[in-house]
C-alpha cells in the first residue's frame, strides 16, 4: 500500500473522531471513548478492505463484504463510517440520539438506516449473527467474506462462547472477527471486573486462527494486520484478531480510562478535545 | 351441532416435521435449526434429506436464536425447533433483539408446549410462551389444533414473511380437521355454530371444546365453537361477531391464564363490546410431573371444565 493512502485514511480516522465527540457532545449522551479507540478500524474496514456497495445497500448483501457491530454502544463510530463512506447523508449525524432519528442510540433495522442489518447493543449477539450470514454465504457460494466486531467486556457474555465454539465446528472460514481490546468496561478495568484471562488461548482452544494488531491505533499496523488475517481465511477455520486499543484514543484526557466509557464531553472539553484532532478533512 | 370425526390420533410436532420435509423440497431458501433436539422435533426426516441446510447447534439456543437472525437476513427462511421453554424465556431477549425488533423472517417452532409435556415435570412445561411471545411487537403467534392443523400452518409461515412464533405439542391428540381445510393466519374458525355461549379455544384444547359443546347440547344449550389458531393478530371481527349473537364467552388453552388467548380475547370484548367471559386454563401455577390426561384433569383443562365455564359464563348474562 502506498503511504499517501495510509496518509488519507489517518486523516479519515481523525474525522470520525471529530464526529464521535459533536455527535455525542451534542446530544449530552453516547458513548466516545469505545468508539474512539476503533476510528482506525472502521476506517481500514470501510474505506479499504470491504467489498461493499454503499450506493445500493442490501440487507443480503450477496457478494459484499457484511459487517456486523455486535458491541452497539460504539454506535457514533459505525454511523460515521458509515456517512463518510456514502450509505447517508452526512447532515443526519448531527440527529443521533434525538427524536426521530434513524441514528438511534444503538444500532437498529427499525427505522431503516442504509448499512445496519440487525440491532445491537443488548451485548453477546453479533456473533451469531454473523455466523448466520456466513452459513448462508457457504449455502450460496458467495466467495466474499463476514466481518464481526466484539468488545472486549462483552466477552463476559455467555453465548458469545456458544457462537465460538459453533464457528470452527463448521469451518466457517469465510468469518473475519475483531476483538477491541481496551481492557476497560463501564464498572472498570476488565481484570478487575471480570478477568478474561487469555482471550487468544481461549479462542485458540476453541479452534479459531487468531492474531494480534498490538497497535490498534496505528492506521498503518490496523491495515497490515487486517491484510494479515484476511490471508487466513479459507483454509478451515474462523479468524479472530485481538485488536489492542486505547479506550479514548486521539484526545490526551480521554485515553485509557473508563471514564469516557458512557459520558459526552462538555463545551470545554469538547473545545479542547478538537483542537487536538486536525485533519483535512471537513466536519458535518 | 356439526359433528368432527376423529381421523385418526397423532402429535401435533408430526405434523410439523412432516411439513418441514414437504418445504425443504418446495422452497431451497428453508434451512431448519435445532438444538440438540432433532428427533423430538421431528426433524430426521428433514435433515436427512437436505442436510446441507439442516443446521445442529448443540445446546445453545441463544446462539440458534442469532444465527437464525444471520440466516434470515442473508435471505434464507430460517425455521428454530426446541421445547417451548428453550424457544421463548430462555432466549428472550435474543428474540427481542434479534429477531422482532431487527423485523427477521425467522420462524420460532416450538414443541413440548404446556403441562401435557408430561412426566418430565414443571421446569420443561412452560405456560407462559403465548404470553412472553405476544407481547412482542410484529410477532404473530400461533397454536395449531391437531396434525393437520399444524401440517398447515407450518406450511403457511414459510409463505408470510416476518416472525412467527408456532407452537405445538407432545401429546399423542384426536385428528379431526379435515385436510383439505384452509389455513389462514389470523383467520379464526368457526368449527359449530351456536346461540348461548361462544368457546374460543386454542392448541388441543379445541377438542376438548368440542368435547364440550356435545355435553352442552345434550342438556340443551347450544355453544359455538371458534377455532383460534392465531393468537396474535387476533381475529377481532370473528370473536365480536360470535359474542354479539351470544352473549357469553369461554376461552380454553392449555397456557397460564394470564398473558395468553384468555387475555387477547378479554381485552377485544373490553374494548369493544363488554361481556361475561369465563376463562379455562391453569390458574397461574406451575406444572409438575404426570401423565399428560392426569395433568390435564388436575389443572382443570378438560371438557368437563369448559362445560361448567361455559354455564357460569351464562349464567353471568344480563
Amino acid at each position: 500500500m502506498q503511504q499517501a493512502d495510509i496518509q488519507y485514511m489517518s486523516q479519515i480516522a481523525i474525522q470520525l473522531r471529530r464526529d464521535i465527540l459533536r455527535m455525542v457532545h451534542a446530544c449530552q449522551s453516547g458513548h466516545p471513548g469505545g468508539s474512539m479507540g476503533c476510528a482506525e478500524l472502521f476506517t481500514a474496514l470501510y474505506f479499504h478492505t470491504m467489498k461493499h456497495n454503499p450506493a445500493n445497500f442490501t440487507q443480503e448483501g450477496k457478494g459484499e463484504g457484511v459487517f456486523f457491530l455486535s458491541n452497539g454502544h460504539i454506535s457514533p463510530v459505525w454511523y460515521s463510517a458509515l456517512a463518510r463512506s456514502g450509505y447517508f447523508p452526512l447532515e443526519e449525524l448531527g440527529t443521533f440520539r434525538k427524536i426521530n432519528s434513524r441514528l438511534q442510540g444503538h444500532p437498529t433495522t427499525h427505522d431503516g438506516l442504509p448499512g445496519i442489518r440487525i440491532a445491537s447493543g443488548s451485548l453477546g449477539q453479533g456473533l451469531s449473527a454473523a455466523i448466520g450470514v456466513a452459513l448462508a454465504k457457504k449455502l450460496d457460494k458467495d466467495p466474499s467474506t463476514v466481518f464481526c466486531l466484539m468488545g472486549d467486556g462483552e466477552q463476559q457474555e455467555g453465548q458469545v462462547w456458544e457462537a465460538a465454539m459453533f464457528a470452527p465446528h463448521n469451518k466457517l472460514d469465510n468469518l473475519l472477527c475483531f476483538i477491541d481490546v481496551n481492557g476497560q468496561q463501564i464498572d472498570g478495568p476488565t481484570n478487575k471486573v471480570l478477568n478474561l484471562g487469555s482471550l487468544t488461548a481461549k479462542y485458540e482452544a476453541f479452534g479459531w486462527e487468531v492474531t494480534t494488531i498490538a497497535e490498534g491505533n496505528n492506521m498503518e499496523a490496523v491495515l497490515t494486520g487486517i491484510a494479515e488475517a484476511q490471508a487466513l481465511l479459507g483454509k478451515g477455520k474462523p479468524v479472530i484478531v485481538m485488536l489492542h486499543t486505547d479506550m479514548g484514543s486521539g484526545v490526551d484526557f480521554m485515553e485509557g480510562t473508563h471514564k469516557w466509557h458512557g459520558i459526552a464531553p462538555n463545551d470545554e472539553q469538547l473545545a479542547s478535545a478538537l483542537s487536538q484532532l486536525t485533519t483535512n478533512q471537513s466536519d458535518y | 351441532m356439526k359433528e368432527y370425526p376423529v381421523l385418526g390420533k397423532k402429535d401435533t410436532r408430526s405434523g410439523f416435521g412432516v411439513a418441514m420435509t414437504e418445504l425443504g423440497a418446495k422452497n431451497e431458501n428453508v434451512v431448519a435449526l435445532t438444538a440438540d433436539l432433532a428427533g423430538s422435533l421431528k426433524l430426521n426426516d428433514f435433515e436427512k434429506a437436505y442436510p446441507e441446510r439442516f443446521v445442529q447447534v448443540g445446546i445453545a439456543e441463544a446462539n440458534m436464536i442469532g444465527i437464525a437472525a444471520g440466516l434470515a437476513t442473508a435471505g434464507k427462511i430460517p425455521f428454530t425447533g426446541t421445547f417451548a421453554n428453550f424457544s421463548t424465556g430462555r432466549v428472550y431477549d435474543q428474540i427481542r433483539q434479534s429477531v422482532a425488533y431487527s423485523y427477521k423472517n425467522v420462524k420460532i417452532c416450538a414443541s413440548h408446549a404446556g403441562v401435557t409435556l408430561g412426566e418430565d415435570g414443571a421446569t420443561h412445561q412452560i405456560l407462559e410462551d403465548l404470553g412472553l411471545m405476544r407481547m412482542l411487537p410484529g410477532m404473530v403467534v400461533i397454536n395449531p389444533c391437531d396434525f393437520n392443523q399444524t401440517k398447515a400452518a407450518t406450511l403457511a409461515i414459510a409463505e408470510y414473511e416476518g416472525p412467527v412464533y408456532l407452537r405445538f405439542g407432545r401429546p399423542v391428540v384426536p385428528i379431526f380437521i379435515p385436510e383439505d381445510m384452509p389455513f389462514e393466519i389470523g383467520k379464526a374458525i368457526v368449527l359449530s355454530e351456536g346461540t348461548d355461549v361462544s368457546i374460543f379455544a386454542t392448541g388441543h384444547l379445541v377438542w376438548e371444546a368440542l368435547e364440550a359443546a356435545k355435553a352442552l347440547e345434550a342438556e340443551g344449550i347450544s355453544a359455538e365453537i371458534i377455532n383460534i389458531h392465531t393468537i396474535k393478530p387476533i381475529d377481532e371481527a370473528a370473536i365480536l361477531a360470535s359474542v354479539q349473537k351470544t352473549g357469553c364467552a369461554v376461552t380454553a388453552e392449555e397456557h397460564n391464564i394470564y398473558g395468553g388467548l384468555g387475555d387477547a380475547v378479554g381485552s377485544v370484548l373490553l374494548r369493544n363490546h363488554p361481556v361475561p367471559q369465563e376463562f379455562v386454563g391453569v390458574q397461574d401455577s406451575f406444572g409438575e410431573s404426570g401423565t399428560p390426561e392426569q395433568l390435564m384433569v388436575k389443572y382443570g383443562l378438560k371438557a368437563a371444565n369448559i362445560v361448567a365455564a361455559a354455564k357460569l359464563a351464562i349464567s353471568r348474562k344480563g
